[in-house]
């Protein structure tokens, strides 16, 4: 029998259905290679053994009792640190939320929770998903299971880390710029960035709230649709998802069939700055997409040029006025010598709780949005927004869906750009415009770069609500490009 | 501090006020998160992760405060925007549990409308209508409480406690246009605005506008430009000013205490005050010289509000009548003038005289009570009239007691004191008391002939036409029976005795 721990959530699923084994040794699986190997790694924040090993034992008391059980039952998660779970500690990667234990769960977290998931713990990210690396975590960055001197892309660094790791099937994390996409991009794994609005933002702390939104990491592109389906839908808690019926994703990714499909390749994501190896890798997918029956055009999304500087205007802006509330005042950590003003013991708080990155967004957003400043960045860049979310519906009335690399380089060293701040953004550049736009976006792994043997990973964009496009075409070049590799492409990887 | 005399500033100065008035909604949960708006639950139990400003947590608009503040805007004859949006404000303050408040911007819901309001003007009133720039939403604050320290305030204070209750109740805020040319009126057209408004609100059931528990407070601005100049002088704000009274007090003083400092070349600074109620002073708040920085941006986790046009007109159609159009109703109905409905309405007895009128009193009946001894009353407790403990319908029994001559008026008066005092129904006191006037005829003829026997001198003049000269024995009679009488009775009894034509 495959290791637990290599399995696909459908087939743990199934395996615990049929009784193969139980959730309890799924989860035990788990933890144990956690302890082997996540020294390497650093993913995990907090490991819940307890809660978890309750939740599965809860699964197989279900099971013998012949309760219903969903399909994602007794299949572990590992959670980014961004999401509330009731007392359990939430840091979001910052010493400023160090030992804070929400009272509240997300809405995700009580989804998956209701979906009878295994919730093995907290996953590490970038300070308050600010990067695209995991560097700017306060505690320590984590690696890449391809080569621990590597990033495993970020903000949801820990969540690519566990998934390519084995450490867990499934992982959720959240995308603000790129930040489920580029690290599965970079790992080797599935991630997927849903329309916003489609999982709701409740209990997900927020970085910038108009650009936020959580969704699944995984092994396999059918994986990562039943726990999008598990989490996404309507929720009256956030005013900003969709009151709309779900599409059906796992269906989607079953699909298989693409023929007469109209995919267009953006003009614009190409060129200086993309790495030969990874570019190479999409040419191969683009034939294979054209050869399952998709037709492929080129056109031009000509406002996505400035959408990096629309995008580090609005999102620091959005980050300024929500980071606000960390003031120590209420919750998490405050300095307060005892002899100070309030604005004291705000600003001393907040002076040593956050790390450089984060007060370089807060600095930048403050003056953003200040009188006098507001028309020329916060306002203009609005307008960007609104150009670029005309272009993608301008191109989505002539194709079905989008295509682009994911990042345009395979996974660089740690270290290697953290003082680079212009660099680091550069690695959003191509899943920057679908948060702008508020349109669904998906990383599928596509191979090797020649250069360097590191994962490169396949972008695919679909309209508002229509995300099950994308699980269409990933589950269709995923199918064709598993045959060619004689499995995953995680197999690859050397083994922790 | 140096003021000048109030009749010297109009000489010199016309004043120019504007009024931000916010008012608590009285939804049954807050504005953004189901926790309940009961006033004082223990401190910190009606909160939950939203109102609390969480991190992960969100803010999701009640509809019931969007109905309140459109019907609000429509009752102020504003605009209702078919678009706009919450913003946030950002700063820093313990109070504010996110560190921004939710409220709006340059997209308020309802904005350009006006309410008329009635000032006393010497024995005449006069009608002036105030503009109203704006009536937006927002979420009220938590409240800070300072201890130690000697002026309660934050600075000085060895430390201060949070409620977080008050954070996430729906606040409308209604802003009027500047409001010019008051002269001598300025404080009266401040205060009568503010009553005005009080009473539209109220009659619209949205909120309970209770000054004195803080769901209707008052900032007021004033600034002082040269008579012969249509220059706006600088502005003062005096902060939280929070009755009726104080708000023509800090109008008043604000004027004094401007006109002391430009007539000794000296500058208004702008800045907020402080309202102090024992004196009617007012002290320095913060300076507002520089431009606030607020870095306002429109909400992102909030939808726009675009409210149904069927819905407002809706709304529109079942708005009560206005305070005013009642006034003006109510004063044709009972045929007095302005001044005498100024007079009503001054005193808060407009609702209570026309519910007593509803049960049949006459309306000069029903003001002659209720402006008299109850008013007297209330003046003498220090309290609003509503407060006093007695109802229209114990005021009309009493009416109908003195229209069939159970009562006089004299006895009338002592019944409502015994009513207040909370001794019984009127019906009750007069029995446990023997109020009722003496109705029975021999008892009445036995006190007239006795006087008649003590006065005969009187009784010749009458005899002689000198008619006027009954008092004197009618107020005898009224004497030995301690005034339980009906004069009126007396009177016939006696020229009928003394077979006198009463003509």
């Amino acid at each position: 029998m495959t290791e637990l721990t290599r399995m696909t959530a459908v087939d743990l699923a199934a395996g615990i259905k049929k009784k193969e084994f139980s959730a309890v040794d799924v989860a035990k699986a788990h933890f144990d290679q956690i302890a082997a190997v996540d020294k390497k790694l650093n993913a995990f924040l907090f490991i819940d053994e307890d809660g978890a090993m309750a939740q599965a034992a809860n699964v197989d008391k279900k099971l013998a009792s012949g309760e219903f059980l969903g399909p994602l039952a007794g299949v572990p998660v590992a959670v980014k640190d961004i999401f509330t779970q009731k007392d359990i500690p939430t840091t979001c990667g910052s010493r400023i939320l160090e030992n804070w234990r929400p009272p509240y769960d997300s809405t995700v977290v009580s989804r998956m929770k209701n979906a009878d998931m295994v919730l093995l713990g907290k996953v590490n990210m970038d300070e308050f998903a600010m990067g695209s690396s995991t560097e700017t975590s306060a505690y320590g960055p984590t690696t890449n299971p391809w080569d621990t001197s590597r990033i495993p892309g970020g903000s949801s660094g820990g969540s690519s880390a566990a998934v390519a790791g084995f450490l867990a099937p499934l992982a959720v994390g959240t995308d603000t710029g790129g930040s489920i996409r580029q690290p599965a991009a970079v790992t080797g794994t599935v991630g997927v960035k849903p329309t916003y609005g489609g999982i709701s933002r409740y209990g997900i702390v927020a970085l910038a709230s108009s650009l936020d939104q959580a969704g699944p990491f995984a092994r396999t592109v059918l994986d990562a649709a039943l726990l999008h389906q598990a989490i996404a839908g309507y929720d009256p808690l956030d005013s900003t998802s969709i009151n709309q019926p779900i599409p059906d994703f796992v269906a989607a990714a079953k699909h298989k069939d693409i023929a007469g499909m109209k995919l267009g390749i953006v003009k614009e994501f190409a060129g200086e700055g993309y790495q030969a190896g990874v570019l190479n890798r999409f040419n191969e997918a683009v034939a294979i997409l054209r050869n399952l029956g998709a037709e492929i055009v080129e056109l031009s999304c000509p406002s996505f040029t400035y959408a990096l500087a629309a995008y580090y205007l609005i999102q620091p802006s959005e980050c300024s006025s929500n980071l606000a509330r960390f003031d120590g005042m209420r919750y998490g950590l405050r300095v307060d010598d005892g002899d100070s003003s309030v604005e004291q013991v705000m600003a001393a708080t907040r002076a040593a709780g956050f790390g450089p990155e984060v007060k370089r967004r807060i600095i930048i957003g403050t003056y953003a949005l200040s009188s006098g400043y507001y028309d020329a960045y916060y306002g203009s860049a609005q307008k960007v927004r609104r150009l670029i979310a005309d272009d993608f519906n301008a191109a989505f009335s002539q194709v079905d869906a989008l295509i682009s690399p994911t990042s345009p380089i395979t996974a660089f060293k740690i270290g290697e750009k953290l003082n680079d701040p212009m660099a680091m953004y550069l690695n959003d550049i191509c899943t920057i415009p679908v948060n702008l736009a508020g349109v669904g976006g998906m990383s599928v792994p596509i191979g090797l770069a020649d250069e360097d043997n590191l994962p490169a990973g396949m972008q695919i964009m679909a309209p508002v609500m229509c995300d099950d496009r994308m699980y269409r075409v990933a589950g269709a070049l995923e199918s064709a490009l598993v045959s060619s590799w004689g499995g995953l492409l995680l197999d690859k990887a050397p083994r922790l | 501090m140096n003021l000048f005399e109030f009749e010297n500033v109009i000489t010199d100065f016309k004043p120019v006020l504007g009024l931000e008035v916010h008012v608590e909604l009285n939804t049954k949960t807050k504005v953004f998160c189901s926790c309940p708006t009961n006033f004082g639950a223990s401190p910190n139990t009606n909160v939950c992760p939203t109102c609390l400003g969480l991190p992960g947590s969100l803010p999701v608009l009640n509809e019931k405060a969007i109905e309140s503040i459109i019907k609000i805007g429509l009752a102020l004859n504003c605009q209702i925007a078919p678009w706009s949006r919450m913003a946030r404000k950002n700063y820093f303050y313990p109070d504010m549990p996110k560190d921004y408040q939710i409220s709006q911007y340059d997209e308020p819901i309802c904005f350009d409308g006006f309410l008329d309001v009635l000032v006393p003007n010497g024995d005449d009133s006069s009608k002036i209508r105030i503009g109203i720039e704006r009536v937006h939403l927002e979420e009220d604050t938590g409240k800070l409480t300072h201890a130690g320290g000697f002026t309660g305030r934050i600075h000085g204070a060895d430390y201060s406690l949070v409620d977080y209750n008050r954070a996430g109740i729906p606040l409308v805020e209604i802003v009027t246009k500047i409001i010019p040319d008051t002269g001598e009126l300025a404080p009266e057209v401040a205060k009568a605005y503010v009553a005005t408004l009080r009473d539209l609100i109220r009659n619209l059931g949205v909120s309970d506008v209770r000054m004195e528990e803080g769901s209707l407070r008052c900032d007021v601005n004033v600034s002082l430009m040269p008579i012969e100049s249509n220059q706006l002088g600088t502005r003062t704000e005096t902060k939280n000013v929070n009755s009726l009274r104080s708000v023509e007090r800090a109008v008043r003083f604000e004027m004094q205490r401007q006109a002391a400092l430009l007539k000794a070349g000296e500058r208004v600074k702008q800045e907020t005050r402080h309202f102090h109620e024992n004196d009617g002073s007012t002290s320095p708040g913060r300076s507002k010289e520089q431009a606030e920085e607020y870095r306002y941006f429109p909400e992102p986790d909030l939808l726009p509000i675009a409210p149904d046009s069927k819905w407002i007109e809706q709304l529109r159609s079942e708005l009560p009548e206005t305070p005013t159009a009642k006034r003006e109703r109510l004063k044709q109905a009972w045929q007095i003038t302005d001044f005498e409905m100024l007079a009503v309405v001054n005193a808060g007895a407009l609702d209570l005289i026309e519910a007593t009128v509803e049960l049949g009193t006459d309306p000069s009946a029903a003001r002659k009570w209720w402006l008299g001894k109850i008013t007297r009353i209330a003046n003498e407790r220090g309290v609003e009239l509503e407060q006093i403990d007695i109802t229209p319908a114990q005021v009309a029994e009493i009416d109908q007691l003195v229209a069939t001559g159970a009562l006089n008026d004299k006895l009338a008066r002592q019944v409502i004191s015994s009513v207040i005092a909370g001794e019984g129904s009127p019906g009750e006191i007069v029995q446990k008391q023997g109020l009722a006037v003496v109705s029975d005829d021999s008892a009445l003829l036995d006190a007239i002939k006795e006087a008649i026997v003590a006065m005969p001198e009187v009784v010749s003049k009458i005899q002689d036409g000198k008619l006027q000269a009954s008092g004197a024995l009618i107020g005898a009679v009224m004497k030995a029976t301690g005034g339980k009488a009906d004069a009126a009775k007396v009177r016939k009894l006696l020229f009928d005795y003394l077979g006198v034509s009463q003509d």
